[in-house]
């Protein structure tokens, strides 16, 4: 294995852990909101989460592009304070973010709605405050489908490509993760490299699986 | 005293009831779809009725006409629910505790009635289950340890639904007198639901029977 195929992947696995990382907080908070709560704007909520999922990768990128770059208007006021985001790795990071997030969320959500709310009601009756009763009783029993999420959403992650080459372009040794070195090494001729990232790409991509469904059959015999 | 006044819509179902009930065991009887578990649930805090008042001597924990309607945690009503409802990814000894812990932090509720630990799980013949996981017990265990976790939290009554439901006979000889040490060391008032009479008359001193969401009785059980 090369250099540049070792610092490609030593890159792609770092980034996704960051975005996965970020995006756990986010997701399992959306995920408990959608599945136990009902407030106004919700359907909102829940479209603009999973939007990602069936929208063009690229259409999204473009989307994180226009919101972030110099004129738009996160990235102006970002720009001000003298940060770049766009054709960094924060923007690599923000895009695996938005479309591994849906993943996360969905898993998650189904996880805490297999939570029986009688044992939260159990728990409120001897004493316990409503965010007592989320860290001791909804997170743990919904923890696999939680990590399950988490997993799904990293390996989404390492495989983004669309939004990913939109927002940060490809980089060598800034930005190009292994999904997009597939694509431009591909391009380039460069057949032998390309390989050796596509094996790479299959071994992560079976590990996560398997993993995955592991953990999700778990879950359905515990609870 | 417990007073239950209230009037509660449930799936089309209407439960209703006008009662003052006194006793350190009052005795909740009927069939099943009687609304005996819905009683419960409306005290502990679970259900909301749509007019009435619950109070435990002079504290109300429900009243429309005044606007109270404590939670469930700050009611300090013990639910043992008829399956126990065990945390499954606890101990017994966790599960135990639970209350416990929730019951000093919850707004400075004294923890009056909480015995240590230890008496406890005497009284309720479990000692021996501590660290084990509440998977690996049989149904009466089970109820035990929802009494046990019920107890730890300083309750000033305490529900139990059909405990001996799930329970055989041999084993329920072994139980009531562990409900009776409770009753009679504790000094916490209980409501026990069952629909046997003779459950009822062995333990309770007050009974209320219900039939189709309406009570069709209440009075003290003649000690004799």
């Amino acid at each position: 294995m090369t250099g540049a195929a070792w610092q490609i992947t030593a890159f792609t696995l770092a980034v996704a852990l960051v975005a996965t990382l970020l995006m756990l907080p986010i997701g399992v908070w959306l995920a408990w909101l959608l599945a136990r709560r009902r407030f106004p704007g919700r359907a909102l909520v829940e479209t603009l989460v999973s939007l990602p999922l069936v929208m063009p990768p690229v259409a999204t990128g473009l989307i994180l592009l226009k919101i972030l770059g110099r004129r738009g208007p996160i990235g102006s006021l970002l720009a001000r304070s003298g940060i770049d985001i766009v054709f960094t790795w924060k923007a690599v990071v923000i895009a695996m973010m938005v479309m591994g997030l849906p993943l996360l969320v969905r898993t998650a959500r189904t996880g805490f709605e297999q939570v029986s709310r009688r044992y939260e009601d159990i728990a409120e009756t001897l004493g316990a405050t409503p965010s007592r009763v989320f860290f001791t009783i909804s997170l743990p029993l919904a923890f696999r489908s939680i990590v399950a999420g988490a997993l799904l959403a990293f390996s989404r992650a390492i495989g983004e490509f669309g939004a990913t080459i939109m927002v940060a372009g490809a980089i060598p040794g800034r930005t190009r993760t292994l999904a997009v070195a597939i694509f431009t090494m591909t391009e380039a001729g460069d057949d032998h490299e390309a390989m050796v990232l596509l094996a790479i790409a299959v071994a992560i991509g079976f590990a996560a699986v398997i993993f995955t469904n592991r953990l999700i059959r778990h879950d359905h015999a515990a609870i | 005293m417990i007073t239950l006044q209230f009037e509660l819509v449930q799936d089309g179902f209407t439960l209703r009831i006008d009662e003052r009930v006194d006793g350190r065991v009052v005795a909740i009887v009927g069939p099943s779809g009687s609304g005996k578990t819905t009683v419960l649930e409306a005290i502990a805090g679970l259900r909301t009725p749509r007019a009435g008042r619950i109070a435990i001597g002079d504290r109300t924990l429900f009243s429309s006409a005044d606007g109270i309607d404590l939670p469930a945690r700050d009611r300090r009503v013990g639910y043992v629910p008829q399956d126990a409802l065990l945390f499954p990814h606890m101990s017994v000894r966790r599960n135990i505790l639970y209350g416990f812990h929730g019951a000093v932090g919850a707004g400075g509720a004294a923890p009056g009635n909480r015995p240590p630990v230890e008496t406890v799980l005497a009284m309720l013949e479990i000692e021996a289950l501590g660290d084990r996981p509440v998977t690996a017990l049989s149904g009466g265990e089970r109820q035990r340890v929802a009494v046990a976790r019920a107890i730890m939290s300083g309750p000033l009554l305490l529900l139990l639904d059909e405990p001996l439901a799930a329970v055989d006979v041999p084993l329920r000889r072994r139980i009531v007198p562990s409900l009776e040490r409770v009753r009679d060391e504790l000094q916490v008032p209980m409501i026990y639901v069952t629909h046997d009479r003779g459950e009822a008359a062995a333990i309770a001193d007050w009974t209320l029977a219900l039939d189709a969401g309406r009570v069709v009785a209440s009075g003290e059980i003649d000690s004799q």
